[in-house]
């Protein structure tokens, strides 16, 4: 068949960023799916919390201490992520590079504070039920931040090599985008693992 | 344009391909070697049920053999079936030059592929699952099956739910945001929304079946307590997590189907289909009742009695959005000019069996009569008439109908029509008498029964059918490679059809489109017959696709596409040791952890090609 060209594209940019770009839905997509599992495992903890007419069983609530110094730092952690975001925006490579730094080290921060949690769940995973479903979601949330800690990581060292390339500052705001999710998923997770059991 | 997105040649190129085609290609030979493989036990179990105290089969073989049917039918053919359509179909629909994230689909693949054989490996070493396709707890549990055999089984799950999940959200993201301009969301074709449906329900439902499996090996392996009722665990857990994946899963088969349906009656009925609308809002409303069924599949389980009622009411409300596109699909034979080619015969049979599946279906949603012939060959009728009614038809329909557009070559329609009738009277003989069967008390899983029963006749006649069934896929098999050989030239557009993979070439070249369309109308190869309106301005020089808006799908970014690459598979062959080892030894999540990691770098690192430098 014959064609016509109506339109050109040719001036259009070669990357984007946010809801522009394709990454970023990808991250949304695997947002909504990764939500979705640790809803059903907020859900299964509630099943049998609910089955279960001693709650926590055989053991005492985990120490609130590791938690909720993860919620703080995760809350504060924040900060630099947006800062890290808005100098992508700019392009302005060296703060870029400084916030990936320090979103490094609060990942590493975060990891030993929650090996410190699992040490303080005050249960273990073979004990009853409620131990198994207590580490099971802390384990899904760790397997969160060990993940975006590589990939920041990573990403931390691309930046420094000359790959350091206009499009990857793209990349850099999808990263910042995820550690959101991380964030936000430990809220749920924070009150439900040490608060709930204290009910 | 070709050369730049060509898959490179050669065995080591082939294993690098990123082409959605390629891809899309072996994702559907490979589901249909999977679909022969569970005929095939199908076939061994009809044979061994055809009389009485047969010796066929052992017991121990025959519990194996139902449940690789049942696992090897859902998990490794019709799932990953429509997915492998919507794989090669949707970049050529929506107009663009590939998938989004083409390695996520090539790593896929491989896992898909990975989790088929381990499955199938272990079957043939005799570890095969032998706890029927949903693994119910206690039986699952080591304390009854302390063989390896339900690992293989929770594990296969886990392979198959990271390709399927992999997939979805290259569709979804496909779909949102590589549409040719203009193709605004109530332009976008039936079956493409049918594909953005079924990935939203792979998202949300498949989750739960990676919790359930993952607890099941960790109570298996080291000793949690998700499903021990002695240490506060509960065996209804179980089935909870596994009918909120399973229900949906239903519908992840079905809603696939009825895009394929909506598409192959446009063609051959003459014009659009009835109520576009009406449609697509009956799949939405589809998919967001279909995670309010899960229940049904647990009336027997002593549920409160209110919660009970709760759930018979939604699995018949399902009913009315399924019953719209019925109507819309007649509305659309009755007011067009049918011609009946081999596809619209399987639509046609489609509406049949499915309807027949359907009020089965209404009939098992009220509790008196579930609790009646909950377990009993009634069920296995009613599932069958959904799963094959609803979606083998449309599916082998689909065959006949993107055949040409895949290899360039038409299927015969003389052996297309003995494909259709074999099959639809095969299938109706084999599974029809199921329904007494089951009213009159024959229980499913059972591996053989008495002559005192008086189920031998029903039972003689359902196997006879199974063999004419299983004689009308010899048949497609035998019109698949005919054609290869010497069928007709297929040309571009044979069926006169209206969307935009029949824009192209057939088969289409590596970059689908020489130059993005432009659309403008539903139906757009109907509406601009004389020119094709196109996109200027794309790179010639590097690979690069099309971003556009949300709704109303407007330019807004030429996007790299990545390059052929070899580190999707080796990051496959990562996780399928990291898989396989941590059934056996949870330390395998330390020692498996790394190679992912290093692969999993190799793949995202940029390999300085022009694509990554801009």
């Amino acid at each position: 068949m014959r064609q016509t060209i109506v339109r050109n594209v040719g001036d259009l940019p070669t990357y984007g960023y946010g809801p522009r770009s394709g990454p970023w839905w990808g991250a949304m997509g695997f947002m909504a799916l990764e939500g979705m599992g640790f809803a059903l495992a907020i859900g299964a903890y509630l099943y049998l919390y609910a089955v279960n007419p001693n709650w926590p069983i055989g053991a005492t609530p985990p120490d609130l201490w590791p938690g909720t110094a993860e919620v703080i730092v995760y809350l504060l952690s924040v900060i630099p992520n947006e800062m890290t975001n808005r100098a992508a925006h700019r392009q302005d490579l060296a703060r870029v590079r400084t916030g990936l730094i320090v979103m490094s080290l609060i990942g590493i921060a975060l990891l030993v504070l929650r090996g410190f949690e699992f040490a303080h769940l005050n249960t273990r995973w073979d004990n009853s039920a409620y131990g198994s479903i207590v580490w099971l979601i802390l384990g899904l949330h760790t397997t969160h931040l060990v993940t975006d800690l590589g990939d920041t990581v990573v990403l931390t060292v691309l930046m420094f090599t000359r790959h350091a390339k206009p499009r990857r500052f793209s990349d850099v705001t999808d990263n910042v985008f995820y550690w959101n999710f991380v964030v936000l998923a430990w809220l749920p997770l924070y009150a439900l693992l040490d608060w709930v059991p204290r009910l | 344009m070709e050369g730049i997105w060509r898959t490179p040649s050669g065995f080591f190129g082939a294993l690098m391909s990123v082409d959605h085609k390629v891809v899309g290609r072996r994702y559907i030979v490979t589901a249909f070697a999977f679909l022969l493989l569970g005929g095939i036990l199908a076939v061994l179990m009809r044979v061994q049920l055809a009389k009485p105290e047969s010796t066929f089969l052992s017991a121990d073989k025959y519990n194996q053999i139902f449940t690789m049917h049942g696992s090897t039918m859902m998990f490794l053919f019709a799932v990953p079936v429509m997915e492998a359509f919507a794989v090669y179909l949707v970049p050529l629909m929506v107009g663009t030059r590939n998938i989004a994230f083409p390695r996520l689909n090539a790593f896929s693949y491989w896992m898909f592929l990975f989790g088929g054989c381990f499955l199938w490996m272990s079957f043939a070493l005799n570890v095969g699952p032998d706890v029927g396709w949903f693994a119910y707890v206690p039986l699952s549990s080591l304390q009854y099956t302390p063989t390896k055999r339900p690992d293989v089984w929770a594990q296969m799950i886990t392979f198959t739910e990271v390709a399927a999940l992999a997939v979805s959200v290259e569709i979804v993201v496909t779909v949102f945001k590589q549409r040719a301009p203009g193709m605004t969301l109530d332009r976008i074709p039936l079956f493409v929304w049918a594909m953005l449906v079924t990935s939203f329900l792979v998202m949300f439902a498949m989750p739960s079946i990676m919790v359930a499996s993952t607890s099941l090996i960790l109570d298996r392996l080291v000793n949690t307590r998700f499903y021990d009722s002695s240490s506060g665990g509960h065996p209804l857990l179980w089935q909870h997590l596994f009918w909120f994946f399973g229900h949906p899963e239903v519908y992840i088969i079905f809603i696939p189907g009825t895009g394929m349906v909506s598409a192959i009656l446009a063609t051959f009925a003459r014009r659009p289909v009835v109520g576009y609308p009406v449609v697509i809002l009956s799949l939405i409303a589809t998919g967001f009742l279909s995670f309010g069924l899960w229940v049904h599949h647990m009336f027997v389980t002593g549920l409160p009695q209110l919660g009970a009622g709760l759930f018979t009411a939604s699995s018949m409300l399902i009913a009315v959005p399924s019953g719209l596109q019925i109507f819309c699909w007649l509305a659309t034979l009755w007011d067009g000019r049918p011609v009946y080619r081999t596809p619209l015969l399987f639509v046609i049979g489609f509406i049949v069996i499915f309807v027949m599946g359907g009020l089965s279906g209404v009939m098992v949603a009220s509790v008196p009569i579930d609790t009646q012939v909950h377990d009993t060959y009634f069920v296995v009728a009613h599932f069958h008439y959904v799963l094959i009614g609803g979606a083998v038809f449309p599916l082998i329909g689909a065959v006949y109908y993107w055949f040409p557009k895949i290899s360039g070559r038409m299927l015969s329609e003389r052996l297309g029509r003995w494909n259709f009738w074999l099959a639809f009277v095969g299938f109706n003989v084999a599974f029809f008498p199921m329904h007494i069967l089951g009213l009159i008390g024959m229980p499913r899983r059972v591996y053989t029964y008495t002559a005192d029963m008086d189920w031998a006749h029903l039972n003689l006649l359902s196997s006879g059918g199974a063999l004419i069934f299983a004689l009308s896929f010899a048949l497609l098999l035998v019109n698949v490679i005919q054609s290869l050989r010497s069928g007709t030239l297929a040309g571009d557009n044979p069926w006169d059809a209206s969307t935009l993979e029949w824009a192209t070439s057939s088969p289409p070249p590596p970059q689908n489109f020489d130059r993005i369309p432009v659309v403008k109308h539903r139906d757009p190869l109907w509406f601009d017959t004389e020119s094709m309106p196109v996109v200027g301005g794309l790179s010639v020089e590097r690979r690069e696709v099309l971003l556009t808006s949300l709704a109303e799908a407007e330019p807004q970014v030429r996007e790299a596409s990545p390059e052929p690459s070899i580190w999707p598979l080796l990051t496959a062959i990562a996780t399928t040791v990291f898989f396989i080892g941590s059934i056996f030894t949870p330390w395998a999540v330390l020692w498996g952890t790394p190679p992912m990691a290093v692969a999993l770098i190799g793949w995202f690192w940029p390999a300085g090609h022009k694509e990554d430098e801009e």
